[in-house]
């Protein structure tokens, strides 16, 4: 199990392969499928978006409400395919790298080698587990999507696998 | 008559509904459990050891098991000897929902179709009554995450394909999943009826146990051989490779048109959290 603190360098990025087990600490931020398409409308007119996206991890995933004395609600992912039309470009202008859920396409797979990025799959159905590793949560853009809104984690020992390696290697490859 | 206050059956909607919640069915527990025995080491068995600690922590703590608490899917079998009272039936279950979802700090993921603007509270939900003899009400609540939902499929079979195409459409359906919908899943499968009814059958098929089998021995083999062969292909655990795909496939049948074998597939993942209720 490698430990590993966001955002990395590259020299960890190329350390990592295909179905390695890790725990992330560090921040990352959410957005899902409204979320996309604003960012992605924003990055259309060339207007600056509300919160940095050089080195960011987007971490695919809606959670619910806080109970209280807790820093955030149930918060796994949610299916990574469903943003397969937005990532390459987010890639291009800087992001760091995604986590989610299952599959994504081949010009997904691309552009993480291309820029020498990572794609992690977080366990779909665990946002209990994920909610205990979520430390911080505040919305940082877009409050009127509610579960939908960017929120900024801090998370500790976020377990996840490498799904998508620098290399062009896929966990969901066929063995 | 019976008589029952609309009021009874909200009340028995919101105690289901964050129930479910926060835990899900025995037989699923079991089935997990089960899965986690039978996978050989590495990433698969990593996925099903958080899956079955999830499941532990968040009925403890109740707290949401999955962050996609679903749209409320409710199904109520109404004795004709019923007569209800008090608000509009659809009022009352949607009532229930919605104080449960704001109770229980679920998500609220229910939005308009085009606009894509959350109606705030989970509902409407979807709502399927059917009149039977008696005056009991029985009422299944069964939250739907979508992540699974979107993977379904209907096929209009020709009457030619018979049960090989029945199993061959189950098989390719997970097999397009693939990793997306969390597997492992459970496969619901209507056979027969019309291509609306097939779909409800579908759903309702889900909401049978894992582990019992149709009371039809022809039927009870469609789902044994097609668990068998979706099990074959080796997805495993989200998509990890490995022995478990599905966890149990369920089907329901109806009567159908001579001139056609509608199967609908739906797919659930391993989130199963159906409530039952008589009242």
């Amino acid at each position: 199990m490698k430990i590993l603190n966001l955002p990395l360098t590259s020299k960890e990025i190329k350390e990592l392969h295909a179905g390695d087990s890790v725990l992330l600490n560090g921040v990352i931020l959410t957005a899902r499928d409204c979320a996309h398409k604003r960012i992605a409308e924003i990055m259309q007119r060339g207007e600056v978006l509300p919160f940095e996206l050089k080195d960011a991890y987007i971490y695919y995933a809606g959670p619910c409400p806080a109970k209280p004395g807790m820093a955030s609600g149930s918060c796994g992912p949610t299916t990574s395919a469903r943003m397969d039309s937005f990532a390459p470009s987010l890639l291009d202008a800087g992001l760091g790298g995604m986590i989610g859920k299952g599959e994504m396409s081949m010009e997904v797979r691309r552009a993480i080698v291309r820029n020498c990025r990572v794609y992690f799959a977080a366990i779909g159905g665990a946002g209990a587990l994920y909610a205990k590793a979520i430390k911080s949560s505040e919305c940082i853009a877009f409050p009127d999507l509610l579960s939908e809104a960017v929120y900024r984690l801090e998370v500790e020992n976020f377990p996840a696998v490498v799904a998508f390696d620098c290399y062009g290697n896929s966990i969901y490859d066929q063995k | 008559m019976r008589k029952v206050d609309t009021k009874e059956i909200e009340n028995a909607i919101y105690e289901m509904a964050l129930d479910a919640g926060v835990s899900l069915t025995d037989s699923c527990k079991r089935a997990l459990y089960d899965a986690r025995q039978i996978e050989d080491e590495g990433a698969a068995k990593f996925a099903l050891q958080a899956l079955c600690d999830n499941f532990e922590l968040a009925e403890r703590e109740k707290m949401p098991v999955c962050q996609d608490t679903g749209m409320a899917v409710v199904m109520m079998e109404i004795g004709q000897e019923v007569a209800l009272e008090g608000k509009l039936l659809s009022d009352a279950v949607n009532d229930g929902v919605r104080r449960a979802y704001e109770d229980g700090y679920f998500r609220k993921s229910v939005c308009d179709p085009i606009t894509r603007k959350n109606t705030g509270d989970n509902t409407p939900a979807v709502i399927h009554t059917t009149i039977v003899a008696g005056d009991r009400i029985n009422i299944t609540f069964m939250p739907k995450g979508f992540g699974s939902e979107n993977m379904s499929r209907v096929y209009m079979l020709k009457p030619a394909q018979g049960v090989e195409g029945i199993i061959d459409a189950i098989v390719e359906t997970v097999k397009l999943t693939g990793s997306r919908p969390c597997p492992p899943v459970i496969v619901g499968v209507g056979i027969g009826g019309s291509f609306d009814t097939c779909t409800y059958l579908a759903k309702r098929a889900l909401t049978r146990d894992l582990g019992t089998h149709s009371q039809r021995e022809d039927i009870a083999q469609i789902e044994e051989r097609a668990l068998k062969s979706i099990n074959a292909l080796g997805i495993g655990c989200q998509g990890f490779h490995g022995k478990i795909t599905a966890l149990g496939v369920n089907c329901e049948w109806a009567p159908t048109h001579i001139a056609g074998l509608p199967v609908a597939i739906n797919i659930q993942c391993h989130c199963m959290r159906c409530r039952k209720e008589v009242l």
